[in-house]
């Protein structure tokens, strides 16, 4: 056999293109929307009815409202028990779940084709006719305190949920764990839940999402009966009140005695998802902190060997979440950390990023697609996140396009836009007294010890 | 529903074994590469080096450079991971389908030239990195070091599933170059690895491209596939593990039937039966009616020398494990003595029926075509075993279900408390007991 030169990369060729899968758009008639797409390969459906009300609804007081009245859709309906509607989805082997985000509240399944049409109707009895008990709201809302305990004990939770209330306050959704706190949770009650799913369970409100193993038509013809008598009424506007203006950076340390590792959280307010530099801003975060060979990756993990893996995102919801760096160093590469990640921030504001990184980036990005189009699970992802925030039919159409267009400049102007060192916040989980010093002596900020969430309670209620 | 994963298979002359499956559902390729090596080829006093050699893996080989093996494939739109287990170490790319040439010419290099390119400085580095994943996924993580106290309580010391895959961090510093290269030339050669391309390929192309990349490598010595006596407790153990923990958790586990072997699927069968859902045994019991439990688990832990089957209860704030213990001892004696109702075997039949027909639809990643291929394989001898897999779902029955709990968990368990700092008194039993 003759030897191959191996010491040169084998061409690639060109790229497959990408075909989206057809989304068949239909309505009932009562105005709901019903996007249906076929694909007939295996014998499975995926489905979920999405209401576009989520834990952004709920003001600080209520913080895990959404979150529990979700939780509740599946614990009993008018009809069914709790242990009924389980049984029923398991013995149908559908994964049934019901869950708020903080854009939308779903409620979906997965099921096997023969079975689908069975199990739609228990979903339907699910999403719409919740009965919210007394016994298993106050069971739920129990088992969400004991989950707010055990949040204590997670480094990652404790960093991001402190880093959340710093950055946008305790009179802003965001500010809440989409959970809720133990104060929040503790005042829900049964009213609260069942009013919250009332006023924004309505068809106007929502739309339904079919792909798998399904005739569009056939789909459509089976649902108006069952689903067509569901009344529509407007829905509630929420007031939500604007995240105060950035301080100067801080570093809130959390403490965790005795902590072999410091959780980093390093960022400030995003845009939000409708944001028309939105993909400037994927390939700007794809280079510094969203890839395995972004800048911070490399450098935290792979240069430094300080972390097992840095990264970053944009947290793209209706309002502008959080862009936020995060890593989990060893406690003794804190404050070094912390200077790498403020000064990429400031680095990839002043110097244009290399055409390898950007080109990169960008096939990466575009290339990548397809894996994200594999499965029916995949598909209504897109299908849904395209119908939620109203970024039209052509979007996933568009989007190698678009990722292709991003230019070094684009990048540039969009990471000056964006990214704001000199006004992050930065919150460290870890061992207040061997980070402290060395946080305070970066020179980028003060210092201040967290209190902790509970700390921050007590205080509120002035006990 | 039948389900088939046809295929292509060959062996080159150095005792690679590859499998090929055409599948054009979406211009997606996965090429995914099994050795047998895992954390059971390791010997005490040098844990945790399938996994450090795991990393080591992505730090270029001759005439691949440091970092380019993430970079090319990124440049491509794909992604790459692999992993580490007792039995065996995987390696997978997801390529769009033009990238399949440069996916093997990856694969080949380090396969075949890992060793010209290692030095001391990517080990250290790389060595650093693990103590970085040791310390966020079991050190500075609540409940992180159960399973770690667990393996060591169920298996004796000499045995190969008695320690982490992770390793502990005194034997990862005693790592040298002399081992990684040891550790190379042994397990990471053409005959004991199977290579398995799934996705939209056309499979005579494939294998002159795997032919081309593959064949030059040279054959290495022999394997002797890792062994151990069958290994039983001779009496339950408990023992306790104080935590920066809110609630208590109990952890009880029983050695059970290896994978796929008689008895398997059953154990499936009885973690869902009795963890699975708000509707199994020990959820509706413990979180559902006495709220006494925050969440319940229970699965088979397969491996290829015997499996361990768990089940995990946390407590809810204050609530002492000894109860819980006993809840659980007679929910299985109940099992044993008068079995499971028809329909909480179909449920758990649907249930694993519906997860099976799920990782079909990739075809890469861990689980997917290509993993299973190689899967069947190293299990069975068989990759094409995938309808009869299912088909031993579909074969389990009530009476079964009974025997094999009867046989299984009544025997000696492990059973570990994990409490609260300065809270012994909530833990099960008596630490060491009989």
């Amino acid at each position: 056999m003759t030897p191959i030169d191996r010491s040169r990369v084998p061409p690639a060729g060109p790229p497959p293109r990408v075909t989206l899968p057809h989304i068949e758009q239909r309505a009932l008639s009562n105005g709901l929307t019903l996007l249906v797409v076929e694909m007939r390969e295996l014998p499975v459906v995926d489905v979920a009815l999405v209401t576009r009300s989520g834990a952004h609804a709920d003001l600080s007081d209520v913080a895990g409202r959404a979150h529990l009245a979700a939780d509740l859709l599946d614990e009993g309906t008018t009809s069914r028990s709790a242990l009924q509607i389980a049984e029923e989805a398991d013995l149908l082997g559908a994964a049934l779940h019901a869950r708020a985000t903080w854009d939308d509240t779903e409620v979906g399944m997965h099921v096997l084709t023969p079975r689908f049409a069975r199990a739609m109707d228990l979903l339907i009895d699910v999403a719409l006719h919740p009965a919210y008990a007394e016994a298993e709201v106050e069971r739920k809302r129990k088992e969400r305190l004991a989950a707010i305990l055990q949040e204590q004990d997670e480094p990652r939770v404790v960093a991001s949920n402190e880093f959340a209330r710093v950055v946008y306050g305790d009179a802003h959704p965001y500010g809440s764990p989409i959970g809720g706190t133990a104060r929040s949770v503790s005042a829900l009650d049964r009213g609260a839940l069942a009013a919250f799913h009332e006023a924004r369970q309505r068809p106007g409100n929502a739309f339904l999402v079919v792909v798998g193993d399904v005739v569009a038509d056939e789909v459509v013809r089976a649902l108006e009966p069952v689903l067509g008598a569901w009344q529509d009424a407007p829905v509630p506007e929420v007031d939500v009140p604007t995240a105060g203006p950035p301080g100067s950076t801080t570093i809130h340390v959390v403490d965790r005695p005795g902590a072999p590792q410091s959780e980093l959280r390093i960022g400030h307010i995003g845009p939000p998802r409708g944001a028309p530099d939105y993909f400037a801003l994927l390939v700007l975060n794809t280079i510094f902190g969203g890839a395995f060979t972004s800048r911070l990756n490399s450098r935290l993990r792979e240069e430094k060997g300080f972390t097992y893996g840095a990264g970053s995102a944009f947290a793209f919801r209706r309002d502008g979440g959080p862009f936020v760096a995060s890593s989990a160093v060893f406690t003794g590469a804190s404050a070094e950390a912390v200077g790498i990640v403020l000064h990429e921030m400031q680095r990839i504001r002043e110097e244009r990023v290399s055409d390898e990184e950007l080109d990169r980036a960008k096939s990466y990005l575009a290339l990548g697609l397809p894996r994200r189009l594999e499965t029916t699970a995949d598909i209504l992802r897109i299908v849904s996140e395209q119908e939620l925030h109203g970024l039209g039919d052509r979007y996933y159409d568009e989007y190698v396009e678009r990722v292709r267009a991003v230019s070094r400049e684009d990048v540039l102007e969009a990471a000056q836009r964006r990214f704001d060192p000199a006004h992050a916040t930065v919150v460290v989980a870890g061992d207040h007294a061997e980070i402290a010093g060395p946080l305070e002596a970066l020179g980028v900020g003060p210092v201040v010890k967290a209190a902790s969430r509970a700390e921050t309670e007590l205080n509120r209620t002035g006990t | 529903m039948q389900i088939s994963l046809p295929y292509d298979t060959f062996v080159l002359d150095n005792g690679l074994r590859v499998f090929l499956h055409e599948h054009h559902a979406t211009p997606l390729v996965s090429v995914n590469l099994w050795y047998h090596v895992g954390s059971a080829s390791e010997r005490p006093g040098r844990t945790g080096f399938a996994h450090l050699f795991e990393h080591l893996m992505f730090e270029g080989s001759k005439h691949v450079p440091p970092g380019q093996f993430d970079n090319l494939l990124e440049s491509l739109g794909a992604t790459n991971n692999g992993s580490t287990n007792p039995d065996r170490t995987n390696y997978w790319e997801d390529v769009p389908s033009n990238g399949l040439e440069v996916a093997l010419w990856l694969e080949a290099d380090r396969m075949g030239w890992l060793a010209d390119a290692m030095t001391q400085e990517r080990l250290d580095g790389q060595r650093d990195v693990v103590r970085n994943e040791r310390r966020q996924s079991y050190e500075n993580r609540p409940y992180g070091l159960a399973f770690e106290t667990i393996l060591a309580a169920l298996y004796p010391s000499e045995h190969p599933y008695s320690w982490p895959t992770i390793g502990s961090m005194a034997d990862l510093a005693a790592a040298t170059m002399d081992d990684v290269l040891a550790f190379f030339r042994t397990w990471y050669t053409p005959g004991n690895a199977t290579l398995a391309i799934a996705g939209d390929i056309d499979a005579h192309h494939a294998r002159a491209l795997v032919e081309r990349y593959f064949a030059e490598i040279p054959a290495g010595g022999a394997v002797q596939p890792v062994g151990a006596t069958p290994v039983a407790l001779a009496r339950d153990v408990h023992q306790v593990l104080e935590d920066d923990v809110q609630l208590a958790r109990l952890y009880m586990t029983w050695h059970s039937p290896a994978a796929y072997a008689e008895g398997d699927a059953e154990m499936e069968a009885i973690a869902q039966v009795l963890a699975d859902g708000k509707a199994s045994r020990l959820y509706r019991s413990l979180v559902y009616e006495k709220q006494v439990a925050q969440s319940v688990s229970a699965f088979q832990d397969g491996g290829r020398l015997g499996s361990a089957f768990y089940i995990v209860i946390t407590a809810r704030p204050g609530v002492a494990l000894g109860p819980l213990e006993d809840e659980v001892r007679s929910t299985i004696a109940a099992l044993a003595t008068q079995g499971v109702r028809s329909e909480e075997v179909e449920r758990a039949r649907n249930h694993m029926e519906t997860a099976f027909v799920d990782e079909l639809q990739n075809v890469g990643g861990f689980g997917g075509r290509a993993d299973r291929l190689n899967n069947y394989w190293f299990f069975v001898g068989d990759a094409g075993y995938s309808a009869q897999d299912l088909e031993r779902y579909r074969a389990v029955t009530a009476d079964h279900v009974r025997d094999v709990a009867r046989r299984v968990l009544t025997r000696p368990c492990v059973t570990l408390s994990v409490v609260p700092r300065g809270r012994r008194e909530l833990a099960a039993g008596s630490e060491g007991d009989a």
